[in-house]
């Protein structure tokens, strides 16, 4: 057999034409792969800003205020990620992380709400009640067979419910002095702890996404659950482990809030999901499934945030954050699809 | 042929819904074997062996692998005997590179802590993977591509050579030429000469009489969910073949 001398067949002439345009769009450096494009945005976005205001924008104080500001979503991002890398999606986050922070300040009141027994009291319920919501979710989702939509939009509402049940609608306000003083507004070598949470939860996550079998098999069951199923791979629990990730981290998010705003915010996080979802899916992470780097949800997390700060830096009405958001958000997609469309055929 | 079959199945039915696939299907094949499976579209070529490898569980009958019993096993079992499948839906994840889905499942990790902690060994599953492509001659253009990028040729040769590097005892093919031109269509055959020199079986399904002429050993031929006709093919003809195939002829032995 010597398939190497044959003339090329159309079939390995289209290989080559297809090769050739996989490589000129994405020359760019490995280590973004795929986000390249939206980092370019990012550094555009950031150089902008920096022109039209330098001294007040372009300050380590105005970053780290970025930072802050985008700690909460990064964290639930995180999790997103594996969500729907898996070809899924998790609606329920931000009600998550208001049902643990109130379950965390429940458990905290039993401790009297002082001192670090009760902050880490606090930080363990949080944890996990978000880990039960997730697992919830997966369960309705692997054994129950309802689209994640449906399953995650589900607990959206139940949790959010149960957070005013318990509350009778008043937000709790009863953070230890040490939680506050620790997560909400400590700092280590002039970085605040929140910052530091959110990107230690983030170069995890990313390393397991990139290194380990589970990152592996993550990608593996979004492109082709069937394939992976054939392959040996237990589908239905990786999904619920992935569901349940996300949980956990939507609960971390929840102390991690808390502890910021001194309260559950009840009535605060009713978009966190929409925010959450767009910022991965701006990271270059596919709806669709099989697709997705952690750096990728790191940069589509700060591009908000950014937009959010600048705008108003530069005397703008934050609300034109949303219109552009909205903007980045649909263009994202939209290069998403064109890389799709232009595959062989399976 | 006087040694127990490395595979047999007798009498299997299996229905999905109104649909009966398999009605008391049979079919056999012995070590170091070439045997074409063919039969018209619908005929439940592709049942019988996803029934056979564990994807689907049969309704009635028996599967025997060296005599032990199988049917109904997880294909995670059946894999671990040594059959390994080629689907017609290949079953790749197209989003992984080259050596993720030669290795999908049964992914390596790093000696020691990390390992334990579920890190992959990429560098060492990369290279295995490039020697296997190579060992079987088969031409990836870039192995670091998603699969997605290759042709469909390319894909099919990844799902070839996945089964192939694998299967300890039988590789079976569900219409595994079917996308592809023709060097690419006589690579897969040749890969199948080798395979049974290197003493293992295949399981080829196919409808080009061509092909299965050139590289089986004998042929087992399904109608409506039975076996109608067990040939060898230097015995036989494509008149034959056909007319099992459609009906106009039978063998009276074969169910
Ligand atoms: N999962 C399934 N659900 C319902 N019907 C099926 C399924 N798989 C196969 N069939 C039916 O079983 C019959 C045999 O199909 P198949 O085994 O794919 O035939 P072949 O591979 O010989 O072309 C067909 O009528 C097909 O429609
Ligand atoms: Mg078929």
């Amino acid at each position: 057999m010597s398939t190497g001398t044959v003339t090329p067949t159309t079939d390995e002439q289209s290989l080559e034409a297809e090769n050739l345009r996989s490589r000129r769009g994405f020359r760019m450096p490995r280590l973004l792969g795929s986000a390249t494009d939206i980092t370019l945005i990012l550094i555009l976005i950031v150089v902008v800003f920096a022109v039209l205001d330098f001294q007040s924008f372009f300050t380590v104080q105005n970053f780290t205020q970025i930072l802050i500001n985008a700690a909460l979503l990064l964290v639930m991002a995180v999790g997103a990620t594996f969500v729907l890398i898996t070809g899924g999606v998790d609606l329920s986050v931000g009600s998550v992380l208001v049902f643990s922070g109130v379950i965390a300040g429940k458990v905290m009141e039993l401790f009297g709400s002082a001192g670090w027994g009760a902050s880490l009291a606090g930080i363990a319920a949080a944890l996990v009640a978000g880990t039960a919501w997730g697992i919830v979710n997966g369960l309705v989702i692997t054994k129950l067979h309802v689209p994640p939509l449906i399953a995650t939009l589900g607990s959206y509402g139940a949790a959010q419910g149960l957070a005013q049940i318990i509350t009778n609608g008043n937000d709790l306000k009863n953070v230890p002095i040490e939680l506050v003083d620790s997560i909400g507004f400590g700092r280590v070598f002039g970085i605040p702890i929140l910052v530091i949470i959110a990107l230690v939860v983030a170069a995890i996550g990313g390393l397991v996404l990139w290194a380990t079998r589970y990152g592996r098999r993550t990608y593996a069951v979004g492109s082709n659950a069937e394939a992976a199923r054939r392959a040996g791979i237990n589908v239905d629990r990786h999904l619920l482990k992935v569901y349940a990730f996300a949980g956990m981290l939507a609960g971390l998010a929840g102390i991690l809030s808390f502890a910021k705003f001194g309260t559950t915010t009840l009535a605060g996080h009713a978009t966190d999901n929409l925010n959450v979802i767009a910022a991965v899916v701006i990271g270059g992470t596919s709806l669709f499934g099989g697709v997705g780097t952690m750096i990728g949800t790191v940069v589509g997390t700060l591009i908000p945030a950014t937009l959010a700060n600048g705008l108003v830096i530069v005397g703008l009405n934050s609300f034109w954050r949303d219109f552009a958001v909205g903007v980045v958000l649909v263009a994202a997609v939209y290069l998403d699809q064109l890389r799709r469309r232009s595959r062989s055929p399976r | 042929m006087t040694t127990t079959p490395l595979l047999e199945a007798r009498e299997v039915t299996k229905r999905f819904g109104a649909v009966e696939a398999l009605r008391g299907a049979s079919f056999q094949i012995f070590p170091g074997e070439v045997v074409a499976l063919m039969g018209d579209n619908g005929a439940g070529k592709s049942t019988l062996i996803k029934t056979i490898c564990g994807v689907n569980s049969p309704d009635g009958g028996e599967v025997r692998f060296e005599g032990r019993s199988i049917a109904g096993w997880h294909p995670k079992a059946v894999q671990a005997l040594g059959i390994e499948t080629v689907y017609q839906d290949l079953a790749l994840a197209p989003d992984l590179d080259t050596p993720a889905n030669l290795f999908l499942g049964r992914e390596r990790l790093k000696p020691g802590i990390l390992g334990a902690l579920g890190v992959l060994a990429k560098k060492s599953m990369r290279a295995e993977a490039s020697q296997v492509l190579k060992d079987l001659s088969v031409k990836i253009k870039d192995e670091t591509a998603p699969i997605s990028n290759l042709s469909g040729g390319q894909q099919q040769s990844v799902a070839v050579a996945r089964a192939v590097s694998w299967a300890d005892k039988l590789v079976i093919m569900d219409e595994p030429t079917a996308a592809l031109g023709v060097p690419q269509t006589q690579a897969v055959l040749a890969l199948i000469d080798r395979v049974r020199d290197s003493g293992r079986s295949v399981v080829l399904i196919s409808h080009s009489l061509p092909d299965v002429m050139q590289v089986a050993d004998r042929i087992e031929v399904l109608r409506l969910g039975r076996r109608v006709a067990q040939l060898v093919t230097r015995e036989t003809n494509e008149e034959q073949i056909v007319g099992a195939m459609t009906g106009a002829w039978t063998q009276e032995v074969a169910a």
